[in-house]
């Protein structure tokens, strides 16, 4: 740690507006929703009725059975989906890991209740497959029904998180552990047993957490597939059409956030005493081994079945855009290109209010990242690791609650100039954005400082540099790599968010892509547009998720000596 | 430096002269709109198009809110207003503004408009809305789905209770679809409470899905996920009009409710919403109406020589929509009542219900042939159960009664005995307990046969 004493007054104001901005964008506008749960809807006094209420009645306690189950039994699959292509790719010579690695990530990339639309079509119960199955061997399989179909397209969508967790785990496991055992006799079975698994371990529970946590509070997809009985679709219903005069819908949202920081906490449990993972990276990754032809075929024979599962939304929403009319049959009647037409030519403001809130997010997220990084790791201020924990609390406050909160706390109050309220205003939506996507950034600026060596911003200031310049010139230039990165993750996955922005659109001109596409699918002539308007996002954003690997790769290599000297400074991504 | 400013000046007065005196109509309006509609883009883009065509200048943003969402924006905004018009179908939804005080009077100068559509005046007699279009409720369904599955084509609401239907029928919920609540208020106005009700529960009880969108049930009819659907009939005809193999019809029990529009109290551009109403009752506007992608009725009678063949027409068919004479004040006074029992007995219960409706279907099925008096009182309590209301009419009509459904704290004198929460805790309990009842004498039924 550097000198505390010498010059605490910038970082100190920069460390205290970052905590401003939290406490008004996130604390208070969670707050209120948690103090209206607690009120009792006649007097306005405090109250545990509500509760009560909640708990007393049969639909709640459906509904918080519901969502559990369904987020648990995506964990589930999303596990069985991501073990196999992690493991394969990870443990064994294998052609095409680094593709099978990157088409793993493509589901992530597309707003889930678009995937939901997609994989209706083709699993519905008179989806394609079932169409054809009915047709020549008599009987359907009910992929979609109830709550499978929620289950089925949050864990296709959702398991690149274990999948990309669960392979950097395996690939930071280090070698000499495994040749350790393998020379102590260990049998193959037993060294997965004893030393590969337990090690993974920290990698899957932290991918496996924030699947629960994200179908937790997902609304998207038991909306569009019509599934009410869970408490995120509850909490969203009863305050679109009762109004937000009804304390039910806060107390759900109470509910949602205790449980979203309660499978927090559960996998930092899991994380913590699990520290032994890597001592030393020498060779790094596990030993690759080679696999025999019958292994081989059987693997990919997995591999495929796996991919083309997975892919299966995009593979459903590239045909709808292409389909003129595609109604209880296995494919469109026809194609045509006209709705590609029509989106450019009509919705062009969806992609550049997608572009505009998503960048500017994105850019807000990377500056108070580092800043919150620097203020954290290199200052001495007291109080600096309470605004980490705020600024990471956001990963735990579903997007409901904050769209919520930000109606309740800013629509009695007026932007100066704009002459409207803050909560009707478009920029209401890219902090939204900002607070929802800033624990991404900052892990990935966290991360990137803690790999610039203190002693380069000491030689700096030796050299007569001041604490501002040092970071101008030095710091953040050596964390540009980490920068950008973080800068992609958040773009790429704000660009997709409909949860907190349903909430707060208020008129279509200010609109993002995924409001526009849940807008088009509600018109019979709108689901082709619809559809394009989807692919044109996952092209989008798949170019910049392209962009992120391509960097953060480049900085990998860059890095790789570096690595070896300072291999106790080990942070997990977010 | 002063005198180019002078300059300036005069050469921009004189600019904003020669504007204002190029098109007189242009000229009177002001240059923005901003209408709260619950339509989607295919409505309201193309009227907008034809309508800033008709009127250069004026610029027109659509803010979209569902129907419900948009009167709770209208109230929360009341003090600080910055929206023009009100557009959307719901009659109720306009009653609700005009109650609070919140629309302008506005006489409209367009001549040809009939007093009536069907048996319902189109315009608010107070002067305060106006409806430019009608829409009916009826039931869509997917030929190719029909045709697979050998299923009739329904006639009346009725027939969709019947057997056949299980599983092939989808409804949103009128809790969350300002349409649906009518058509379910329609079923209810022309049968009766007990009746209706019971008649709604035994179609309910063939129900693939409750959606939570009004589109989702011509969106699962179009893509086939289910068979039929029971929707407002712009659904089905531009369904149609789109290219999907689906079909729309009338039941007899229908009513024909105008789609309306209102100018906002205190409209920060009155002019522009005035020439905007204008032009949607104008033989332009009308026609506008029979665009493939809205496909509404309209309100001229003339406008029908445009419409494409077979389109209905309710000023030639006098069947279409006179049977039910819908009663608003009625409708008014027990909205949220009747939007929160649907949810508590079918929205919520859905799974409950069918499962007592298909013991019911298949004890019915075994009885058919032979004569089991047992069997058949069993079947007919069962019945009953199904249909049994946690309330009557009267009270669901009560003042004091709906007030625990549409509370506002705000206001200290309203008195409120009860939560809503805790009323449907206790209409879930005695439906739910009803549904179980209704499964077991109807199995009990089953194996005495």
């Amino acid at each position: 740690m550097t000198t505390v004493s010498r010059s605490l007054w910038g970082p100190g104001a920069v460390a205290l507006s970052l905590a401003l901005f939290l406490i008004v964008f996130l604390v208070i506008p969670v707050a209120k929703v948690i103090y209206v749960a607690f009120q009792d809807p006649n007097t306005g006094a405090l109250t545990l009725i509500n509760f009560v209420d909640f708990f007393n009645t049969s639909l709640f306690q459906e509904s918080f059975f519901n969502s559990f189950y369904v987020a648990s039994m995506s964990v589930v699959l999303a596990s069985v989906f991501a073990l196999p292509l992690a493991y394969f790719t990870t443990r064994f010579n294998f052609g095409g890991s680094i593709l099978i690695q990157t088409l793993g990530v493509i589901p992530l990339i597309m707003p889930p209740f678009v995937g939901a639309v997609a994989m209706v079509l083709l699993f519905g119960q008179n989806g394609s497959i079932n169409l054809l199955l009915d047709e020549y061997l008599g009987f359907t399989i009910p992929f979609m029904e109830g709550l499978n179909g929620v289950i089925f397209v949050e864990s296709v969508h959702y398991f690149p998180f274990i999948l990309i967790n669960l392979s950097a785990a395996l690939n930071n496991i280090d070698r000499s552990m495994e040749e350790a055992a393998q020379n102590l006799g260990a049998s193959r079975g037993r060294l997965f047993r004893r030393i590969v698994f337990p090690l993974a371990m920290p990698g899957y529970v932290a991918g496996a957490s924030l699947v629960f946590l994200k179908v937790f509070d997902d609304l998207g997809t038991p909306l569009l597939l019509n599934i009410n009985n869970m408490l995120a679709p509850q909490a969203y219903l009863r305050i679109s059409s009762i109004g937000i005069n009804d304390p039910m819908g806060y107390v759900i949202s109470v509910i949602l956030v205790a449980f979203s920081l309660l499978a927090l906490w559960t996998s930092f449990l899991a994380l913590r005493g699990k520290d032994y993972a890597t001592v030393q990276k020498g060779g790094g990754g596990l030993m690759k081994r080679d696999l025999a032809g019958w292994e081989k075929a059987g693997c990919y024979a997995v591999v495929i079945l796996i991919l083309l599962l997975v892919l299966s939304p995009h593979i459903a929403l590239t045909l709808l855009s292409f389909g003129t009319v595609w109604s209880f049959s296995p494919l469109p009647d026809a194609y045509t290109a006209q709705h590609y037409v029509d989106v450019v030519s009509t919705s062009s403001t969806y992609i550049t209010n997608t572009l505009l809130y998503a960048g500017l997010a994105a850019g807000i997220d990377v500056v108070f990242g580092t800043a919150i990084a620097y203020v954290v790791w290199r200052t001495g201020l007291p109080g600096r690791k309470l605004l980490d924990y705020m600024a990471m609390g956001a990963v735990a406050i579903p997007g409901v609650v904050l769209g919520i909160g930000y109606l309740r706390t800013f629509y009695q109050f007026d932007v100066p100039f704009i002459d409207k309220p803050l909560a009707s205003w478009w920029v209401i939506i890219v902090i939204a954005l900002a607070i929802r996507r800033l624990p991404y950034a900052l892990r990935a600026c966290v991360a990137a400082l803690q790999q610039v060596s203190v002693m380069l911003e000491e030689a700096a200031e030796n050299l007569g540099a001041t604490k501002s310049r040092t970071v101008r010139r030095i710091v953040v230039p050596l964390m540009m790599g980490g920068i950008v990165a973080g800068f992609v993750t958040s773009f790429a996955t704000a660009a997709v968010e409909l949860s907190a922005t349903i909430m707060l659109v208020s008129q279509e001109s200010d609109a993002p892509l995924a409001y526009g596409i849940y807008e088009f699918m509600q018109s019979a002539s709108g689901r082709g547009p619809g559809a394009a308007l989807g692919i044109i996002a996952v092209l989008i954003i798949g170019i910049a998720t392209y962009l992120s690997h391509r960097i953060i790769n480049k900085k990998e290599t860059e890095r790789a000596p570096q690595q070896a000297a300072a291999p106790e400074e080990k942070v997990q991504g977010a | 430096m002063k005198r180019k400013d002078f300059l300036r000046a005069v050469s921009g007065a004189l600019a904003v002269l020669a504007v204002s005196a190029l098109p007189t109509f242009a000229a009177d309006l002001e240059g923005k709109l901003v209408i709260v509609t619950s339509y989607p883009p295919d409505t309201t883009v193309t009227v907008k198009k034809a309508f800033e065509a008709a009127h250069p200048g004026v610029e027109v943003e659509m803010l979209k809110k569902k129907t419900t969402a948009g009167i709770k924006f209208l109230q929360e905004t009341a003090a600080n207003n910055k929206a023009d018009m009100f557009w959307a179908s719901a009659p109720d939804a306009f009653e609700v503004l005009k109650g609070d005080g919140l629309l302008a009077k506005y006489e409209v100068k367009v001549q040809g408009i009939p007093e009536k559509v069907g048996a319902f005046p189109i315009n608010d007699p107070d002067g305060y809305y106006k409806g430019f279009a009608a829409s009916g409720y009826g039931i869509m369904w997917n030929t190719r789905y029909l045709k697979a599955k050998k299923l009739p084509v329904p006639k009346t609401w009725a027939e969709l209770a019947d057997p056949v239907y299980f599983g092939h029928v989808g409804m949103s919920a009128p809790s969350r679809s300002g349409t649906t609540h009518l058509t379910v208020e329609t079923i209810l106005q022309g049968m009766g409470w007990e009746k209706g009700w019971a008649l709604m529960k035994a179609m309910s009880g063939n129900f693939k899905t409750v959606t939570e969108r009004s589109f989702g049930v011509p969106d699962g009819v179009n893509s086939g996920q289910f068979g039929l659907g029971i929707v407002i009939d712009f659904f089905g005809l531009s369904s149609q009009a789109s290219g999907f193999p689906v079909d729309f019809l009338y039941p007899p029990i229908t009513t024909l409710v105008p789609a309306n529009i209102a100018i906002v109290k205190n409209a920060p551009h009155p002019k522009a919403a005035a020439a905007f109403i204008e032009f949607l009752l104008s033989p332009e506007g009308q026609a506008v109406l029979l665009d493939p992608k809205i496909r509404r009725l309209p309100v001229n009678p003339a406008t029908y020589a445009k419409a494409p063949a077979g389109f209905p027409n309710p000023f030639k068919d006098p069947s279409l929509g006179s049977a039910v004479k819908f009663d608003l004040d009625l409708s008014k006074s027990r909205y949220n009542v009747v939007n929160s029992l649907f949810d508590v007995m079918v929205t919520y219960r859905l799974d409950d219900l069918q499962n007592a409706v298909k013991a019911i279907h298949d004890a019915k099925a075994k009885a058919k042939g032979k004569s089991n008096a047992d069997a058949d009182k069993l079947i007919a309590e069962a019945e009953a159960l199904v249909a049994k209301m946690p309330i009557t009419e009267a009270e669901a009509g009560k003042k004091e009664f709906n007030a625990i459904f549409k509370k506002k704290r705000k206001k200290a004198d309203t008195k409120v005995t009860g939560r809503q929460a805790e009323v449907e805790q206790q209409w879930d309990e005695e439906v739910k307990a009803n549904y179980a009842k209704a499964k077991e004498l109807a199995d009990k039924a089953a194996s005495m046969l």
